[in-house]
């Protein structure tokens, strides 16, 4: 499928941003060329997973209070089907990583990602998830979670509004449905933490 | 009135004309196990919608609307994509119990759905003791719960499967006596019988005062059984994470998942027979002109639409209420619902008696 | 006061200064414990209230600083000063037995300076992994990241469960041992740090005997981002960003206490329509945070419903913000001598028809909630907290006043226009948790009122004071007290005179709130114990800092 025949409900193409972004990866996905009988079955399941991806409760700071918003009445995420929070990793498929990840919490949050069931996605949600953002100068910050878990979506602010987040989730949304079912891509393998990288595999 | 009993026997004579005896029971059983299974997995899907339609309007939101239209399809999407979740596999767990137990607990809600009346000839097979049946092969599930709590080896589940199991037993017990009310009403255990008995009035107007106490006993009792909110203490998100199933993915979970919405129906549909007159149309006396057109709607959708009403009142409950805590469940059940069922099944009994 | 000077007269070896209704005393470490107990046990007057205790490297010293201050006269406070001069082993008498509330306190002081506290049984760390290197908030504190590396595994189960203690016995020797937090056979379930009920990554390790709860113990410092430290390295205009972020749902009444803690330092006049502006935006975070609460407590109780209904009027308060202050969460409005910019002027139209809608709103949660006899079951008789308890924990706010402690710094310490604004302090006496459920409530009922008198009357003029570029802020010591949504908030700030500060603290409402948790929990339900923390209502970044 390409990027552009990718249909998003009243959002058209160029509506979005990024677009180059995910034409270089889907040309990287589609470089063995794809089975038609498999391109079909693989659409509709990757049409499943887009429409229903549960995020796991998991807030550390202010930027959950704009997660619970979002869940709330004016927002909504229930319309894009999201609304099924899961407070067991187990049966998440996404994390939204609200607020700053601090040292002590770095293993909580890698264990919690190890715990969710493939497919699983990361959002990076507002500036300290993406880079440390307020928090850079810190002793205790980790400059962004992309330095424990592989992330999907970065969606910046700070607290980023719940509309940029419904953004963010229209993004993951298409970039699931570039997935391949049956000839995934190799893994990227993760290297957790620069140092005693090895440790956290075990 | 128009019966399903027409096509069933049909389909019967037409398979015995032309195929010898074992074989059309082979074909019946297969046919009625894909039927069972199919309307199982379909009213699952259209509960899980419902649910998110009404609590969003409940909470004054929409709800699903982008996946097809008004997001009608948004329960499919989230069938392919929990079919094609990773289960994991847990180290230190009890692989065999941890396994066992979401098929039971599916597996005990599928045998309880396949026992209910939907319609004349509409019924699986027609115990003489139905509604026995149904008490005993509904309360399985508890079981199910209480392995998959014991073998996560996670305590989180271990709290959750033992509040379920006092729970669920506790209330079972007023469940059975609100039954056995109708049953002493009625005078037989069989469900087709309990129906066509009231095919004029309604046992909970033919019952009187008993049977209405019963019928309000028997949607606490059996909304308690649900493990839904106010009583939905086994998996209480906010104390538990995700209660006793708190370890399982995909399909598995999947099952617990199914099995909670169809136990609601369950406990609806066999409201729905018990009291409120099973597929038989509503009469009332002496208003001929009414009592024919009601005739008219086919009693399967009567049984549907008097089931669904008792959804939507568990629905409506369950995002009204905040939870209760495990000393006032027990409470409310060992002091309140069960002295009150046994009263009630006495003035039945006077009822009967003497009415 | 008489009082006061009668019992310091009766310290003859301490060093008194009195500024108008705060007494500083200096005493030497040695003689800490005997004043502390006079102080705290005199017949008269107790100053029963510890507010916080505050760590300082004074650079050759390290220091402690008790602030204190007479439940009975809360406008009167008293800082007791003592300092060692043993950098490489310092050690201080505790005082956790004479308050409740000192205990996490003296930890914290270890945790960031390293002051072990004889005989305080609990000498964890109270932030950072008992594993961590150094201790930060000193001057020499060695930044490498290589020293302190992001860590891959779980924190070891034996560092959160043995307790290091330091106890000197009858001779005078010195004791150094471990205690066990839980025994061998304890049923011990985690809370925490990722769990629905915590409200934000808050750690609770319960031990339960079936359902009943036996023994709490929270584990903080799982958001702990060091901003106290990095406020040292920053301006007077940079920190007031970090505040917003500390107690996020009271964002604007943190920031409004930083910009008047150094107003106060530079004895700046800041305009009255500025004061009315950050008074009427204050009493808005209070209710939007106040629903917040309201909705999060009645989630706790499985109500979900009822927590949707607190968001939605929540937007409407989000609205006005985003208007005037162009942010939603994160307001950002108060700045060193006035506001960031002049009200919108849709501002008034909006907060008026706010106020009647909001009324309207009040009694329909009234009617969901309040009145539903679950609800009602499940509150009464539950977490009952005693006025003396609540004053030694230092639980202030909403909670200390369900409990009938007067402690609504608007009405001891009236600042900004809470002067000009003619309101009640709303008590109840039962301390229990419907009282602090209920008192939310009514306190969004009394700044409807508060914002009913004053959004007419905003007067004219500039909405800021004009300041120097480089703003630096002369030598001293400069505290500033406001009353948050949570409870009492104080801005401390110690100066050089340079343009950084040289120590900040902020006094944390929601520690002691968890501290509290900690202590009324033992002997109820599970259930209780995840309700008791929705109607003490913290919020863990407050906390960690």
């Amino acid at each position: 499928m390409e990027v552009k025949d990718i249909f998003v409900k009243n959002m058209k193409y160029e509506d979005f941003k990024e677009n180059e972004y995910l034409e270089s990866y889907v040309k990287e996905l589609r470089e063995n060329g794809v089975n038609i009988a498999v391109a079909k079955l693989d659409d509709l399941i990757n049409w499943g997973r887009s429409n229903s991806v549960w995020p796991l409760t998991f807030a550390t700071s202010c930027c959950g209070i704009e997660f619970m918003s979002l869940g709330a009445a004016r927002y909504d995420f229930a319309r894009f089907g999201w609304e099924v929070t899961r407070n067991s990793p187990r049966q998440a498929d996404v994390v939204f990583c609200c607020g700053t990840i601090v040292h002590k919490m770095a293993p909580v949050l890698k264990r919690l990602y190890d715990q969710m069931a493939e497919p699983k996605y990361v959002m990076a949600f507002g500036s300290c998830a993406i880079g440390g953002g307020p928090f850079k100068k810190s002793y205790h910050t980790v400059m962004g979670v992309d330095k424990i878990i592989p992330v999907d979506v970065y969606i910046p602010g700070c607290p980023p509004r719940p509309d940029a987040m419904i953004y963010g989730m229209m993004q993951l949304a298409r970039k699931i449905k570039m997935q391949e079912f049956f000839s995934l891509p190799k893994q990227p393998t993760v290297n957790a933490i620069e140092k005693g990288g090895d440790d956290a595999s075990n | 009135m128009f019966h399903f009993s027409v096509v069933t026997n049909w389909i019967d004579e037409f398979l015995r004309a032309y195929l010898p005896d074992v074989w059309v029971l082979l074909i019946e059983y297969v046919l009625i196990g894909a039927v069972i299974l199919g309307v199982y997995a379909v009213l699952a899907l259209v509960l899980i919608y419902l649910e998110r339609k009404i609590c969003a309007f409940f909470q004054c939101r929409l709800g699903p609307t982008r996946v097809g239209p008004w997001g009608l399809l948004q329960s499919v999407a989230d069938m392919v994509k929990i079919l094609l979740k990773e289960l994991i596999k847990i180290n230190r767990v009890d692989p065999l119990l941890f396994r066992l137990a979401a098929f039971l607990v599916i597996i005990a809600s599928i045998c309880t759905f396949g026992a209910l009346p939907f319609d004349e000839g509409l019924l699986v097979v027609d115990f003489n003791i139905g509604v026995f049946y149904l008490l005993a092969v509904s309360s399985l599930g508890v079981v199910g719960i209480l392995m998959a709590g014991w073998a996560s080896n996670n305590k989180y589940t271990m709290i959750g499967a033992m509040r379920s199991g006092a729970q669920l037993i506790s209330y079972e017990l007023s469940c059975g006596l609100a039954m056995m009310t109708i049953v002493m009403l009625s005078g037989s255990l069989q469900l087709s019988e309990i129906v066509s008995q009231q095919s004029e009035t309604w046992n909970i107007w033919r019952g009187g005062i008993p049977a209405c106490i019963a019928f309000v006993i028997y949607l606490i009792a059996g909304h308690a059984e649900t493990n839904r909110g106010p009583f939905d203490l086994p998996e209480a998100e906010s104390e538990l994470t995700a209660g006793y199933h708190t370890e399982y993915s995909g399909i598995q979970f999947g099952f617990f998942y199914l099995a909670e919405y169809l136990n609601m129906f369950i406990i609806a549909a066999i409201a729905t027979t018990l009291f409120l007159g099973g597929w038989q149309p509503l009469h009332i006396s002496g208003w001929d002109a009414f009592n024919t057109t009601m005739d008219f709607i086919p009693p399967v959708l009567w049984f549907f639409a008097k089931a669904f009403a008792c959804v939507l009142l568990s629905l409506w409950v369950r995002w009204t209420m905040p939870r209760l805590r495990i000393d006032q469940l027990l409470k409310l059940e060992w002091q309140i619902l069960m002295p009150l069922a046994l009263i009630d099944i006495l003035l039945m009994a006077l009822w009967v008696i003497y009415f | 006061m008489q009082v006061i000077n009668d019992l310091l007269a009766q310290l003859p070896f301490a060093t008194i200064e009195q500024h108008d209704k705060e007494y500083t005393v200096t005493v030497t470490k040695e003689k800490l414990r005997e004043t502390a107990t006079l102080l705290y046990s005199n017949p008269h007057l107790s100053f029963d209230y510890l507010t916080d205790i505050v760590g300082m490297d004074y650079g050759e010293e390290l220091g402690v600083i008790y602030f204190l201050s007479p439940s009975r006269y809360p406008s009167y406070g008293l800082v007791l000063k003592t300092s060692t001069a043993d950098r490489e082993k310092p050690e201080i008498d505790s005082i956790f037995d004479l308050w409740c509330a000192a205990a996490l306190y003296e930890r914290e002081v270890y945790d960031f300076f390293g002051i072990v506290f004889t005989g305080n049984p609990d000498m964890r760390r109270l932030f950072l992994r008992q594993d961590w290197n150094g201790y930060p908030l000193r001057k020499d504190y060695d930044a490498n990241p290589a020293l302190n590396p992001v860590p891959t595994s779980n924190e070891a189960l034996a560092d959160m469960e043995n307790l290091p203690t330091t106890s000197i016995d009858i001779n005078g020797e010195r004791l150094k041992e471990h205690t066990k937090l839980f025994e061998t056979e304890d049923y011990v379930v985690n809370f925490g740090p990722q769990h629905p009920a915590t409200h934000g990554v808050l750690h609770l390790r319960v031990s339960l005997d079936g359902e009943t709860i036996k023994k709490v113990d929270p584990n903080f410092g799982y958001i702990h981002r060091g901003i106290e430290k990095m406020s040292e390295a920053y301006t007077y205009p940079q920190i007031l960003h970090l505040t917003d972020r500390l107690d996020y749902l009271s964002g604007t009444i943190n920031r409004h206490a930083t910009c008047l803690c150094v107003e106060k330092g530079l004895e700046l006049e800041v305009p009255e329509r500025a004061h009315y502006i950050r008074t009427i935006i204050d009493e808005l975070t209070r209710i939007a945070s106040h629903l917040l609460g309201w909705g999060c407590m009645a989630m706790d109780m499985g109500s979900i419903t009822a927590f949707v209904y607190g968001m939605r009027d929540r937007e409407k308060i989000m609205d006005i913000f985003e208007e005037t202050c162009g942010g939603r969460l994160m307001a950002n409005y108060s700045v060193i001598g006035g506001v960031m910019q002049d009200i919108h002027p849709n501002f008034q139209k909006r907060v008026k028809d706010f106020i009647p809608y909001m009324r309207k709103m009040l009694k329909e949660y009234h009617l969901l909630f309040t009145g539903n006899p679950i609800a009602r079951g499940r509150m009464d008789g539950i977490g009952y907290l005693s006025k003396e308890h609540a004053i030694s924990l230092g639980a202030t706010g909403p909670t200390g006043r369900a409990s009938g402690w007067s402690n609504d710094v608007r009405k001891i310490e009236p600042y900004a226009a809470y002067r000009h604004a003619d309101f009640k302090e709303m008590l109840r006496t039962d301390g229990l948790t419907f009282d602090r459920y209920i008192i939310r409530l009514d306190e969004v009922e009394e700044s409807l009122k508060i914002l009913e008198q004053l959004i007419d009357n905003i007067p004219g003029g500039a909405y800021a004071a004009k300041t120097k570029a480089i703003i630096k802020l002369p030598e001293g010591e400069f505290r500033q007290r406001v009353e948050a949504a949570r409870g009492e908030f104080d801005v401390y700030i110690s100066s050089r005179g340079d343009k950084y500060p040289y120590r900040v603290k902020f006094r944390s409402p929601c520690m002691t709130l968890v501290n509290t948790l900690a202590h009324i929990a033992p002997g109820t339900k599970v259930a209780d114990l995840i309700m008791l923390g929705g109607s003490l209502d913290y919020v863990v970044p407050c906390i960690d800092r």
